[in-house]
């Protein structure tokens, strides 16, 4: 049974704001949320008058509105036509959905002999005790190409994005960086100290490990990088800029990436098919083992270290 | 993966570590919706790095320490300082205590 409610029984409810946050009444967001408040939207006269003038000479010279039949029937169409296309667009998915084999049957084409090869002679032909590293850096290694690519070229989005250029306006940002921080923080600076070693030569430690142990290129990679970042939050930018700047990071990238492609790419000039390195297989276990994987191992994780500190300095000041 | 080592842990009889993992599962679930619920951004980030490091034992669980090394580098460690220093940009994270220092240096230095 429903009752009918008061008015001030009704504004507690669910459905009053809702119904309230529906209407626009009121922005739910506002005042609860952080925001950085937004300067009121003035505009100058001249620059109204001149934005209504150019909006109607858009209207009646460009597009001529009135006697433009093609754009009217345009745009009567435009949105029945965009709802439509969606509505057909989620039609043939989920309709191609239904070709999906089911899950969990044993009949399925994802369960068959490629995973029972990779285990079996995965150490046979790599020497790769680790298989994953096996499969990452030698059947596929292919894609890891593509992978240390993709950071490469995130970085110099990145780059484009967030690059302050102009010299005044770099050192406003330096200045700026450090406002609401301790600059020489002594407690930061002394676990830094004890710490930065650790994490680097652990990072090293799981690189130079990747075809043994778990781990590999891309996790060594990425405990160097936030080693980094420890180093550059305690002692700042200077004292990092003495052996790691813009050119370092251009040449390590730069030759990383060439060698992995001059060593990887050859059997994909060559017809795509896999030739021998000459490089013996050694016995898997010792470190010196494994052919290729251990030098691709170490170009990605320079790749990924390179490329997690150059996110930090570029968010942190635009530039190195 | 995740059935076999429940198989295998059924086998041992070791039902702990199932229990463990239903809890971790948990945790997982409460993070990812608390993340999007919660209204200070500093403390959904703060979440996020739980989930990410909640995630990361559950790989272990899972018998791929792979992941798991690069979860805990990746996603608790570098994406969420990627995030700080992006809220510090936008001025969301504004110091109350450094502004207050601020204050009483100028005061002291007026005197």
């Amino acid at each position: 049974m429903s009752r009918l409610l008061s008015e001030e029984e009704y504004r507690k409810t669910k459905a009053f704001k809702i119904k309230r946050w529906y209407r626009g009444e009121k922005d739910p967001y506002v005042g609860a949320v952080e925001l950085k408040p937004q300067k009121p939207f003035t505009e100058d006269i001249n620059t109204m008058k001149h934005r209504v003038r150019d909006e109607a000479i858009l209207k009646r010279k460009i597009y001529d509105i009135e006697h433009n039949r093609k754009l009217q029937i345009f745009s009567k169409f435009y949105r029945a036509v965009s709802v439509l296309f969606v509505f057909t667009l989620i039609g043939i998915l989920l309709y191609m959905v239904s070709y999906l084999p089911p899950v969990g049957n044993a009949a399925n084409p994802d369960n068959n002999e490629v995973a029972t090869k990779y285990i079996e002679d995965a150490m046979k032909d790599t020497g790769a005790v680790n298989i994953v590293t096996g499969m990452i850096l030698d059947y596929r290694a292919f894609d890891t190409l593509g992978e240390s690519n993709v950071l490469f070229i995130a970085t110099c989005t990145v780059l484009i994005l967030l690059r302050v250029d102009n010299r005044s306006k770099k050192e406003e940002e330096e200045a700026n960086d450090r406002l609401y921080e301790p600059k020489n923080d002594i407690i930061l600076q002394k676990v830094a100290f004890f710490l930065v070693p650790m994490i680097i030569i652990f990072g090293i430690y799981v690189i130079l490990n990747g075809h043994l142990s778990p781990g590999g290129g891309f996790s060594g990679g990425a405990i160097i990088g936030s080693g980094l970042i420890l180093y550059v939050n305690a002692f700042g930018f200077k004292k990092i800029e003495r052996f790691f700047t813009q050119k370092t990071y251009k040449w390590i990238c730069f030759a990383a990436l060439l060698f992995y492609c001059l060593a990887k790419t050859y059997s994909f000039y060559c017809g795509a098919h896999h030739l021998e390195t000459g490089i013996p297989l050694g016995t898997p276990g010792a470190i010196l083992s494994s052919g290729l994987i251990l030098p691709l191992n170490i170009c990605v994780g320079m790749v990924v270290a390179c490329t997690m500190y150059a996110f930090y300095a570029m968010f942190r000041k635009g530039g190195f | 993966m995740w059935r076999r080592s429940q198989k295998k842990s059924r086998a041992k009889g070791d039902k702990n570590m199932q229990v463990f993992q239903i809890v971790l599962f948990l945790f997982l679930i409460v993070c990812a919706i608390s993340v999007s619920f919660s209204r200070n951004l500093l403390n959904s980030i703060i979440i996020f790095m739980s989930y990410s490091l909640i995630m990361s034992i559950i790989w272990i669980l899972l018998e791929s320490p792979d992941l798991a090394i690069t979860e805990a580098a990746v996603g608790a460690g570098i994406t969420s300082i990627l995030f700080f220093v992006t809220l510090k940009k936008i001025h969301a994270i504004v110091a109350i205590d450094a502004d207050k220092e601020d204050v009483v240096e100028k005061k002291g230095g007026t005197k």
